[in-house]
Order: structure tokens, then C-alpha cells, then sequence
């Protein structure tokens, strides 16, 4: 049963930044693009399971900190070459200045 | 003999990464990737890491086989490529086999230095089978002197001193890391060895190497020595150039490729930590840069030449280390540098920048918990891609974001 969960406040991130959010043992990563829209994906890479919320975000792009992978975090789709999988993405919306992903 | 097609010696990072970026970028004729190890393409990084740390690990392979049949890459493993004829155009493997190429991408990497001593048994630290036979000696309470406090070695140091063992790392520098890491940074890590009780000893080289009843004695030439039960040696690495060498092909500090990584043979290409090239970042200093994204850089950058690309192979050098519970990460050329500015973030961790004679940022090191200098280290190489001035001011102000020196004036 999908539930929205509180993940931040609007203004925990940065404008074209990500912070980390970790719920029942799972992380996952809440990105704040510059025009103030917020997004959630998976928070580990899907190459080699690193916490992408350490990665640069620039451009709707977050990369790997660590092999710089590299997936539009609007979408999760995975940019070529070391990442070959698409992140998860998950439902946002902001009430009354939290950010809530949902969660299946 | 098989149809001709893009040939790639080296199933390395490098050659793998060379072999798909083919195919993605439109070949679909043949394309044979030949490996001297009997093993699917593996990732190296990991061997003096968790690959020594955990008896349980496997090669970490890049691609899985499938991926390799999906593509239609023909992959050709434990067998070396004993000969080639750039003008017949074709390489020969040491099973008798002939392949012809159109393309050939000579991707060789490189093998680890050995010590000049003989008579006592060495462990070095290359491929996987490497890591097997250095991990079943490294039982607790073993001990293991490493000759060399590069990155190899203090990975495998720290590996080893995580397993139990009590470790000696003798560096003939002053310091560890001297040739690529900035003194301040070094000293960081150098620190955390120590504090892992790590007997970090600079300064002094190994005389001699004597088995004895019960170990190993090391002679340094201080005077000293170290008894130990396992030596391993990481004292760099020789580009693995014979075969190129033996078609006539010219070398330099590696195979010699010019700009878009041709070699001096027609069809010929050398990508990895087998070959040198300009750089055109670095006024066209002639490079050999080993890592693992130089690796894949290269390789994809490569692949495009082979196919007709024009653009000459310019990525930033980039490369990590992980050491205990830090990763460091370097970008650019830091001997370059003739002058600095270093940011003391709030968290502890310490920014170096290398600047050029004109101001521009030409190097930067970071080391720190986790991935911490991660996203710095990322804007630094975004910086020193574009050529950037930044205000050495701001560049030691934690205050400025560096996303923002993004806006910095350009040099010529």
C-alpha cells in the first residue's frame, strides 16, 4: 500500500543540491532542482552501491561520488557507462513546506 | 583467419570499455577482445581492497557474460597476443590463431615492478590471482612488511593491518605518496596509518631481503631491520609495451600516442596505462596516467578515433584511493602546480588547490571519511577542464561554494 512519507523540509536542500533520507532501513536521495522542484530516487548507485547523496548534482545530473556515474535524477535513467541500470524513482509532492516521497 | 573488424588487445577496464563503446557508437562489424587472463574482465581497484579484506571475494567482473554475446563482442580469454603484423595487419595469439583487424586498439595496461632481489619469495599485487595468494597468508598475527608507500601499498597495508596482520611499510621517499599527492594530504593519510599501528618507515630503502628460520629478515639500508613472514612489493608498475615494442611501433614512457591515442603504426590505437600521449590541458605534456577512469576514458575515447572521431582525448585526470576509513581523490596533474591554496572545511576535511604561474587551477587533492571530498574534488576537475582562474581567496574560503567559481574568468 503506497504511503506518503515526510522525507524534509522544502528548505533541508539546497537549490540543484541532494540530501539523504533513510526510511525503515532503506535509503534514498531527495534532490531540489533549481527552479525548486523536488524529486526522489533510490539513495545507493546502482552500479556499485555507493550513497549517491555525497555525488555533485548539476544540470538535472547527479553523479556518483565515487565512479562517476551519472543519471538524470528527474527520471533515473542511468547516463552510460559505468552505470548501466536506471535508479528507482519515487513520487514527490510538498505540503505545508515538507517534502513527502511516496513509498510502496 | 577470421573476418577482419576492430581487434582489442587487453581485457582490462580499458579494453572492455573500448570493446561496448564500439558498438555504441555504431560498429557492427566484428569485434574481438583478447584477454591473457582465463577469467571474465575484472575490476582491479578492488584487489588491494576489499578483495584482500574478505576471503569470500570474487573478481568483481565489469561486464557479465551475457553482456558480452548482447553485444556480439567476441571475447578471447587466457590467451596472450603473442605477435603483430601492422603491415599484414593481423595479430597473432600464442594458441597459433591469427586475427586480422582493420582497427587493431592495443589496450596491454601494465604489470607490477618486481624487486631486484632473488632467492626470496616477493608477493606483488596485479590481478586477481594475486590478491587469492596474498590473502591466504594474511591470517591475524602475520607479518607482512610492504615494500613501497604508494597507493598499492598503503591499500594493501591498510587491508592487512584490517585482517589482523601487524604491518611494515618501508618508502624510500620522504613521505608516502610523493609523487602524485600533495605533501599536506599525504601527511593525513600517512597519519592514519600511524594510528592503525602501522609502522610507517620514510625515508630509508631495503638493503636486503633474508629468509630466515622463521620469517623474513628486511635489511634497510638505515641499518635497521624488520622481521616478517610476508613480503609484498608496490613499487609501481612497467607499461606493459613488448608486444608493440616488437612490431616496431614507438614507445615512450609507454606506447607513444599522439593526441586522439593513434599510435605511430596505421590502424593502430593504444589506450590505458600502456601508452603515452599529449595532453592538451598540460601544454601537450606527454602523459602515461594509471587508473581506472583514465581506463575508461581512454578506452571509450579510443573506440571514437578508431571509428574516424577528430577530437583529441583531453579528460581531466581523476583518480581515488581508499585507505582505512578514508578515500582520497586527486584530479589534475599536481606536479604542475607551482603554487597552492588550501580550504579547512568546517568538517575537519582540507582542500588542496595547485594553481599555475598564471593563477589557474591546475591540480586539486582532498582526503576525508567516506566520499566527502567527493563533490569539491568533482568542481575542482570541472574548474581545471575549462581552463578557470579562480580567486585564490575564495578558493581557501569554505564560505564560497565552489559551484560558484564556475563563473571564474577563463586563461587563453
Amino acid at each position: 500500500m503506497p504511503q506518503w512519507i515526510p522525507a524534509c523540509a522544502t528548505d533541508d536542500v539546497d537549490p540543484e543540491d541532494v540530501i539523504p533520507f533513510e526510511h525503515a532501513g532503506e535509503s534514498y536521495a531527495v534532490y531540489r532542482s533549481p527552479d525548486d522542484v523536488y524529486y526522489a530516487t533510490a539513495g545507493h548507485c546502482s552500479h556499485e552501491r555507493e550513497l549517491l547523496c555525497d555525488g555533485l548534482v548539476m544540470g538535472g545530473v547527479i553523479e556518483c561520488p565515487k565512479h562517476n556515474g551519472r543519471f538524470d535524477y528527474t527520471s533515473g535513467k542511468a547516463m552510460g557507462a559505468p552505470v548501466l541500470v536506471d535508479l528507482r524513482t519515487y513520487p514527490t509532492k510538498v505540503e505545508g513546506g515538507t517534502v513527502y516521497i511516496e513509498l510502496a | 583467419m577470421t573476418a577482419p573488424g576492430m581487434v582489442v588487445v587487453g581485457a582490462g577496464e580499458c579494453g572492455v570499455r573500448a570493446a561496448f563503446a564500439l558498438r555504441e557508437n555504431g560498429w557492427t562489424g566484428p569485434v574481438t577482445l583478447v584477454g591473457a587472463e582465463p577469467l571474465l574482465p575484472y575490476e582491479r581497484p578492488p584487489l588491494s581492497k576489499a578483495g584482500l579484506v574478505s576471503d569470500s571475494a570474487g573478481p568483481v567482473t565489469i561486464r557479465d557474460a551475457g553482456a558480452y554475446r548482447d553485444a556480439d563482442i567476441e571475447l578471447v580469454s587466457g590467451v596472450e597476443a603473442a605477435g603483430l603484423d601492422t603491415g599484414a595487419h593481423h595479430v597473432e595469439l600464442a594458441d597459433g590463431r591469427r586475427l586480422g583487424y582493420e582497427r587493431l586498439l592495443l589496450a596491454t595496461g601494465a604489470r607490477a615492478r618486481p624487486l631486484p632481489f632473488d632467492g626470496t619469495p616477493v608477493h606483488l599485487l596485479r590481478t586477481h590471482a594475486d590478491a587469492v595468494a596474498l590473502r591466504r597468508r594474511l591470517v591475524p598475527g602475520t607479518r607482512v612488511g610492504v615494500i613501497g608507500g604508494g597507493f598499492i601499498g598503503l591499500e594493501l597495508a591498510a587491508s592487512a593491518a584490517a585482517r589482523g596482520c601487524p604491518v611494515t611499510v618501508v618508502e624510500l621517499g620522504p613521505r608516502p605518496l610523493g609523487r602524485a599527492v600533495p605533501a599536506r594530504i599525504a601527511a593525513v593519510l600517512a597519519a592514519r596509518h600511524v594510528a592503525a599501528g602501522i609502522d610507517l618507515r620514510c625515508g630509508t630503502a631495503v638493503g636486503r631481503l633474508a629468509p630466515t628460520g622463521t620469517g623474513i629478515t628486511v635489511g634497510l639500508a638505515d641499518g635497521d631491520a624488520v622481521e616478517v613472514d610476508v613480503v609484498v612489493a608496490g613499487v609501481g608498475s612497467v607499461p606493459e609495451t613488448a608486444l608493440a615494442e616488437r612490431a616496431g611501433l614507438a614507445v615512450e614512457n609507454g606506447i607513444r600516442a599522439d593526441a586522439r591515442l593513434a599510435t605511430s603504426a596505421p590502424d593502430v590505437f593504444a589506450a590505458g596505462d600502456c601508452c603515452s600521449f599529449p595532453h592538451p590541458l598540460y601544454d601537450d605534456r606527454r602523459v602515461r596516467l594509471e587508473s581506472w577512469r583514465a581506463a575508461q576514458e581512454q578506452g571509450a575515447a579510443a573506440a571514437r578515433s578508431m571509428l574516424g572521431g577528430p577530437e583529441p582525448y583531453a579528460a581531466v585526470p581523476w583518480f581515488w584511493s581508499d585507505q582505512h576509513d578514508l578515500s582520497l581523490q586527486v584530479t589534475g596533474l599536481t606536479d604542475a602546480a607551482v603554487g597552492e591554496a588550501v580550504r579547512l572545511r568546517p568538517d575537519g576535511v582540507e582542500l588542496w588547490f595547485g594553481l599555475g604561474a598564471q593563477g589557474r587551477l591546475l591540480a586539486a587533492a582532498g582526503v576525508g571519511p567516506g566520499n566527502a571530498v567527493a563533490k569539491d574534488v568533482r568542481l575542482a576537475e570541472m574548474l581545471i577542464a575549462r581552463r578557470a582562474v579562480p580567486d585564490p581567496a575564495a578558493l581557501a574560503d569554505p564560505a564560497v561554494p565552489l559551484k560558484s567559481l564556475l563563473r571564474s574568468p577563463v586563461s587563453a
